[in-house]
């Protein structure tokens, strides 16, 4: 009876149900449910306002880990699920298909869906008597039940509309905080960014369907041998640029550090973590599955635009001292490193290479797996700060080790994580990704070899300015002096919302220290997308990874975390047998003559920064202004301020222009549109004769 | 049997190699500079004396200071030894070469490099941040020089496992002579310099705010937490040097186990180092300290020319 079909059928309504439910019932509750501001007492009393919290999060657990069991269920057995929803003309059978593909990226979704559930648990407590809780449910369970279907969708209209849905949540989500205007202008650059790559996907999946005379996902893959490569070369720009926009890659990624901060933290952590993931996803299906091979410059220009996007990414990063916007950009930065993974693999296709592209498009992909992990760990981080001392401003932290120790010790995991520091899953990742850019010298291709060498330059570039960044980012947030008075008075928040970091600090470090079982997890995917070659990959026991194709390079993470910990014990050891117990003592440091240390006098973040922007002033073109106000004696400064900013390249030079393009075009469109009624009757006469002449 | 003797014997040396000869080499570099300068200088095993000292005197605790300030000697200390398993400095392969490769190694000395970084900010005075702020900005070019300089060599011998490197390498010697290599050897070298704080980069003899940079992150570190991240740094110093020593001159490594072959790896090793530690006592006291925003564009000559270094292999090929 419970045989493997029956329990995935179950799993997928599960999910999908568990997500419906808490969108019904929670705002059943409330008397005005769909109210933006909900303040006063009658509306939402103290037991309502529980229940929404407790069984509209406790849904999404529910529902997202029914979607965990179903993406393992197929990543481990093989069989993919597949369901006919709903029959429609003209657009054919709406579909889910659930492949390996399609199940691992579900999974992630899912997994980070289930943490951050957890955590809204004592994050909402937050809006208790100030926003409208329901809403945020809704639009919560919203946004996750899209996100699912939009990767297990197996029709392109499904595809679309789910899409879109995700949009438009995300929309109201990043609105949420509704009174701020940073939040509303943040939403509205959003809508429209997104609604112009969704333009380019309707293009291309119309594209697609032109030859495909259908809809479905299947028959894209099976007619794409018959589209003519230039219409080919079309469908590849504009999912480059559709998905592109989805995931923020330079230069489409001006909404992004704009938009994430804006959210509610749990959902910035969702946001970051996993939907961005869906213009990944998205890339990887129509590269990998409706158009493979394509060419090599295919790959170059994925590889180009990654580069740019990772190199970029952490640059404008260390510029940031909000801690949301901050970690905004870095997601910028790791969507090209996974692009870097992806863009290799797909050189390495189109050469017929598929053991080598498969070790590329294995760490694309787990990379995709692991930034879920430590940049949700580091958004619920940064949310627990924010909670804890309203401001997002690093600038005014300081000394939170000791408030919060807990939340300190997790955003240091996730720290060291995203740094690609050994033995956190980032360092795995980032030397796979490492590993399969210097397998390019096995392509004899001029440009291959030309591009492989950059891209390896840039990628370490970048690994070593996310580690500056982080420093950075951890040690104004947490070390030192508390910097202001919110910073002082900050408190530890509720387990709840401890447990959730806890665990994805462990996925973290489990994550690194076995990459080779969880790997192991990868192979149906790429058995899937590339064929059932053998990896040039090799997992060998003790979880260390081998590569034989370079030369049997390995690691081996387990190993070195026993080594690690065995050789930080013999200091301890020689210093008991050389001096013997440690003595210590606690002093005040120097305080530069005056009596003790002001917060004042440490390092500020934009002082520590400051080396960076001028070895990159090219790039930064900053500005600054400063204004002394003098006392009686010049000696003696009453005031002083300063004031920075940094060019932002694109706004200037790409999307000014454009937007004041498209209002010129407008304003000239504007002259037709008389306000008198007979020049419209000419309008639609002239149209229909247009029609009769040239659409019948 | 014979296997685990060697992984035993190989490793346990390879330990005691590096803890044990890196104050020596520290040692012979300050004794060359001071002969340069026309003093007589303390003994080449002055900085031994130094270790011992600092390991028994108490330690003095900013009062501001958390746990991170507490564990990071360790941790360099740690992450430094660790390194020193994996990079062959008198034999080849060094038994758990498996462990981790080239990006291991670069990897584990970013490690030492963050947590020393968050050590300076936890102070909360200005000197800490100061040094972080400088060592992290440095190190973000420096990283990626010694990355494409490495990968280079890497390449060449068609793997990234150091060990490999190495043994290929000393059975074709002929390869080293490659155009790339000449540049990725001058890359390399100059990381080196950078990398473990040396003139004209930075100064370790000097407590200067205007020009010190890792020294003011470890400014408020005292007694036994100083030994170590003191003596992280000389074997950070030596292990460059055996870095440079085995990848460019590959010569007299031992390369089967036996007493003989040992003997005369540990002999060439000894040399080549000395030689190596003399070079950079030259360059330190022929150059002036530069000023700290000219020092990027030092380092930057340095990644253009390991980036070179990588392009040329890849075009021109073997």
């Amino acid at each position: 009876m419970l045989d493997l079909p029956s329990l995935q059928f179950m799993a997928f309504h599960l999910l999908v149900g568990g997500y419906v439910l808490a969108i019904l019932i929670a705002p059943l509750r409330d008397r005005k449910p769909f109210s933006r501001t909900n303040t006063s007492e009658g509306n939402t009393s103290q037991q309502s306002f529980l229940f929404v919290r407790y069984f509209g999060f406790g849904a999404a657990l529910l529902a997202s880990l029914s979607g965990l069991f179903l993406s393992m269920s197929v990543l481990t057995t093989g069989s993919a699920l597949h369901l006919d929803l709903q029959q429609t003309l003209p657009f054919g059978s709406l579909s889910i298909n659930v492949d390996p593909l399609a199940a691992f990226f579900l999974g992630v979704i899912s997994l980070l869906g289930a943490v951050v559930s957890v955590y809204s648990f004592g994050y909402s407590g937050e809006y208790a008597g100030r926003k409208n809780l329901s809403l945020l449910v809704v639009l919560y369970n919203l946004f996750l039940l899209s996100m699912s279907i939009v990767v297990i969708a197996g029709n392109a209209v499904l595809f679309l509309i789910v899409w879109e849905l995700m949009s438009l949540t995300t929309f109201f989500l990043i609105n949420y905080e509704h009174e701020q205007r940073a939040s509303r202008k943040a939403a509205i650059l959003y809508i429209v960014m997104t609604h112009i790559g969704t333009a380019f996907l309707i293009v291309m999946f119309l594209l697609l369907a032109g030859t495909a005379h259908s809809f479905d996902f299947q028959s894209f893959r099976n007619s794409s041998a018959q589209l003519p490569s230039s219409i080919k070369t079309l469908i590849f720009f504009c999912a480059l640029i559709g998905f592109g926009i989805k995931s923020g890659v330079v230069p489409f990624h001006i909404w992004l550090p704009e938009a994430h901060p804006a959210a509610p933290s749990n959902v910035s952590a969702l946001m970051s973590g996993v939907m961005i993931k869906t213009g990944i996803y998205g890339m990887v299906r129509v590269y990998f599955d409706f158009l493979a091979p394509g060419p090599a410059w295919w790959g170059i220009v994925v590889l180009a635009v990654a580069v740019a996007s990772a190199v970029l990414g952490v640059l404008y990063a260390l510029m940031e001292h909000d801690l949301k916007r901050l970690l905004a950009f870095h997601s910028i930065e790791n969507i090209g490193i996974i692009l870097m993974g992806v863009g290799a693999a797909m050189i390495f296709m189109s050469y017929g290479n598929m053991p080598l592209a498969t070790v590329a498009l294995i760490a694309g992909l787990y990379h995709v797996l692991n930034h879920a992990m430590f940049k949700g760990l580091l958004f619920l981080g940064a949310g627990s700060v924010v909670s804890a001392t309203h401001t997002r401003n690093i600038e005014e932290l300081g000394g939170l080790v000791k408030k919060l120790p807990w939340t300190s010790a997790f955003f240091l995991i996730g720290a060291l994580a995203i740094s690609a520091l050994p033995p956190l899953n980032g360092f795995v990742s980032e030397w796979l990704t490492f590993q399969a850019l210097l397998l390019g010298f096995n392509i004899s291709d001029l440009s291959v070899r030309v591009a492989i060498p950059i891209a390896v330059a840039l990628l370490a570039l970048t690994g070593a300015l996310a580690a500056a960044c982080f420093v950075k980012a951890f040690g104004i947030t947490f070390l030192g002096l508390p910097r202001s008075s919110h910073a002082e008075h900050a408190h530890e928040p509720p387990r709840s919302m401890l447990v959730p970091m806890g665990v994805l600090a462990f996925a973290c470090i489990l994550l690194g220290v076995f990459p080779g079982s969880m790997i192991s997890i990868l192979t149906p995917v790429t058995t899937f997308l590339l064929g059932g070659s053998a990896s040039a990959l090799e997992v060998l026991n003790l979880g260390s990874l081998t590569i034989p194709q370079s030369g049997a390079g390995g690691v081996s993470p387990l190993t070195l975390v026993i080594f690690l910990v065995a050789l930080t014990v013999l200091p301890l050891v020689l210093g008991l047998l050389l001096g013997g117990k440690l003595q210590k003592r606690a002093a005040m440091v120097w305080a530069c003559g005056l009596e003790k240390v002001e917060p004042r006098m440490q390092y500020t973040a934009t002082g520590f920064s400051k080396p960076i922007r001028m070895i990159f002033s090219n790039i930064f073109h900053a500005t600054h202004e400063i204004e002394i106000s003098e006392a009686a004696s010049p000696f003696f400064k009453q005031q002083l301020r300063y004031e920075l900013e940094t060019e932002s390249v694109f706004e200037k030079y790409f999307y000014e222009p454009m937007r004041s393009g498209v209002v010129a075009a407008a304003k000239f469109i504007r002259r037709i549109q008389t306000g008198h009624l007979q020049s419209y009757l000419l309008y639609m006469f002239i149209a229909l004769i247009l029609l009769l002449m040239f659409a019948r | 049997m014979s296997e685990f003797v060697y992984t035993a014997v190989v490793s346990i040396l390879q330990l005691l190699v590096v803890l044990l000869l890196a104050p020596l080499a520290t040692g012979i570099i300050r004794k060359t500079k001071a002969r340069l300068q026309n003093r007589r200088g303390a003994s080449v095993v002055q900085p031994y004396y130094d270790l011992t000292k600092l390991f028994k005197k108490e330690v003095v605790l900013p009062s501001t200071a958390s746990w991170i300030f507490r564990f990071t000697p360790y941790i360099v200390f740690g992450s430094t030894l660790a390194i020193a398993l994996l990079v062959p400095t008198i034999a080849t392969p060094v038994p758990f070469h498996w462990i981790g490769d080239i990006i291991t190694v670069i990897y584990l000395f970013a490690v030492g490099r963050f947590f020393v970084a968050l050590a300076g900010l936890d102070t909360g005075t200005a000197f800490g941040g100061l040094g972080s702020s400088r060592e992290m900005s440095l190190a973000s070019i420096i990283e990626p020089a010694m990355m494409l300089a490495v990968f280079t060599v890497a390449v060449t011998a068609g793997s990234t496992d150091l060990s490999i490197i190495v043994s290929r390498l000393s059975f074709t010697p002929v390869s080293i002579i490659h155009p790339s290599h000449l540049l990725a050897f001058v890359g390399l070298f100059i990381v080196t310099i950078a990398e473990t704080g040396r003139i004209p980069v930075d100064n370790p003899a000097t407590h200067l705010e205007l020009t010190m940079i890792h020294e003011a992150m470890i400014l408020e570190y005292s007694g036994r937490y100083l030994a170590c991240i003191e003596w992280a740094s000389q074997m950070k110093l030596f292990v460059f040097m055996a870095l440079i020593a085995n990848m460019f001159m590959p010569l007299g490594i031992a390369t089967s186990f036996s007493f003989v072959a040992l003997a005369i790896g540990l002999g060439a090793f000894i040399v080549k180092v000395s030689i190596l530690a003399i070079l950079v006592a030259l360059v330190e006291s022929s150059n002036a300290k530069l000023r700290l925003f000219r020092v990027p564009e030092l380092l930057m000559v340095a990644f253009v020319l390991s980036l070179l270094a990588l392009i040329l292999y890849f075009i021109i090929g073997s």
